[in-house]
């Protein structure tokens, strides 16, 4: 390690893997074993990872929509790289849906060759944010839940999704801090941006109520042991952002009764958001389908 | 007494720890509303390939420097005076470090 230069010296490491341009990735489960735990039935599994992927995948998406647009440049890439943890936690959960489903699809595959009906994503992943107190607000929301989900997931029956859940859970720990450092300032700033820090949170309370129904297949999966039960995780979710509320001088935005308690993103009933999205995400990989940079 | 409000951030310098035993080293700078949110900052523009185990800021405002007018009355003094070395001298067999 030389001295002479002080960043080369923080950065003077022989590891060419740290870099990933274009495509030619591998696949990121290459060599983990691709059985499913006993009591697990393979359907199942194969769409509890889908739900959790797409809103990782989904999500990243929409942060990654931010870079350009953020209002400080360190914000910028403080939101890319939140976008970038996710679409790697994106990657392990559609490459094992992939694995376990056991018809050949890969993780490009299920990314860029599904319509919007076959996305499992809850629909708080695939809103667009009006402004930058609503992208926080919703990334407040999503990490809590998904931290506290994450948490639990780490001692799943299925090893594969444990060890994907543990490595989240450092991730979004980051997330959450994130979210509520900015959702405290905004809300406790000046008048303006309390107003719009409050309107922030009410319009992402509409969405919260779908994080906490489990769809028949978590059901079942969290009775296997595999799974959470998403409904475990209200009082954990509550509670934090009692606390992120009460700091920035919010009120804790109530349970919307007109909350629709029908089908709707675990079930792939989605909005406009996520065919914005897809738009997006597969205009490339279908208008030239296998080509590579 | 008028609220003022100021359009830009100040500006932190960010010295990171690349490992265990090793000095923070200065990496650069960049713009923040407090010490927190300077840490943060640091944590996602200077470690995001793995550079860091620690991470210190301090407001750019806090650092006192030499000015270029100085040059020589500080730093010109040192130049002929190389007993000041430690190799202008023989180390005695019997200091094996030093």
């Amino acid at each position: 390690m030389s001295f002479d230069d002080a960043y080369q010296a923080l950065t003077d490491h022989d590891d060419d893997a740290r870099w990933a341009y274009g495509t030619g990735f591998t696949d990121p489960l290459a060599g983990v074993p691709t059985d499913v735990p006993d009591g697990a039935d393979p359907g199942d599994l194969t769409a509890y990872c889908l739900m959790l992927g797409d809103d990782a995948l989904v999500l990243s998406h929409r942060l990654q929509q931010w870079v350009t647009r953020a209002p400080e440049l360190e914000d910028e890439l403080a939101v890319a790289n939140i976008a970038l943890d996710l679409l790697g936690q994106a990657r392990l959960l559609l490459s094992r849906a992939g694995a376990v489903e056991g018809a050949g699809r890969d993780e490009d595959a299920l990314a860029y060759h599904r319509d919007a009906g076959d996305f499992r994503n809850v629909l708080l992943a695939e809103r667009a944010d009006a402004d930058f107190a609503h992208l926080v607000a919703r990334l407040l929301v999503f990490a809590t839940w998904r931290l506290a989900l994450l948490d639990r997931l780490s001692a799943s029956g299925d090893p594969v999704l444990a060890a994907v859940a543990a490595k989240g859970v450092k991730e979004v720990t980051y997330h959450r801090e994130y979210a509520a450092g900015w959702v405290v300032r905004l809300g406790d700033g000046t008048e303006l941006s309390h107003r719009r820090m409050s309107d922030a949170m009410a319009a992402v309370a509409p969405l919260t109520g779908e994080l906490f129904r489990a769809h028949p297949v978590e059901a079942r999966l969290a009775g296997a042991g595999i799974a959470v039960d998403p409904g475990a995780l209200r009082p954990e979710f509550d509670a934090v952002l009692a606390q992120v509320c009460a700091a920035g001088t919010l009120t804790v935005p109530a349970a919307d009764p007109a909350d629709p308690a029908g089908p709707a993103g675990r079930h792939g009933v989605h909005g406009d958001g996520l065919a914005a999205v897809l738009g997006e995400l597969q205009a490339v990989a279908r208008s030239l389908p296998g080509s590579t940079w | 007494m008028t609220e003022q409000i100021r359009h830009e951030w100040p500006l932190f310098e960010v010295f990171v720890r690349a490992k265990r035993g090793l000095n923070h080293v200065h990496v650069g700078s960049l713009r923040a509303a407090d010490h927190r949110m300077a840490l943060h900052h640091a944590r996602d523009l200077y470690t995001r390939r793995n550079e860091g185990v620690s991470i210190w800021v301090v407001r750019s405002d806090d650092v006192a420097s030499s000015g270029p007018g100085d040059k020589e009355a500080f730093f010109e003094p040192s130049a002929d005076k190389a007993y000041r070395h430690p190799t202008y001298y023989a180390i005695p067999d019997s200091v094996p470090h030093i």
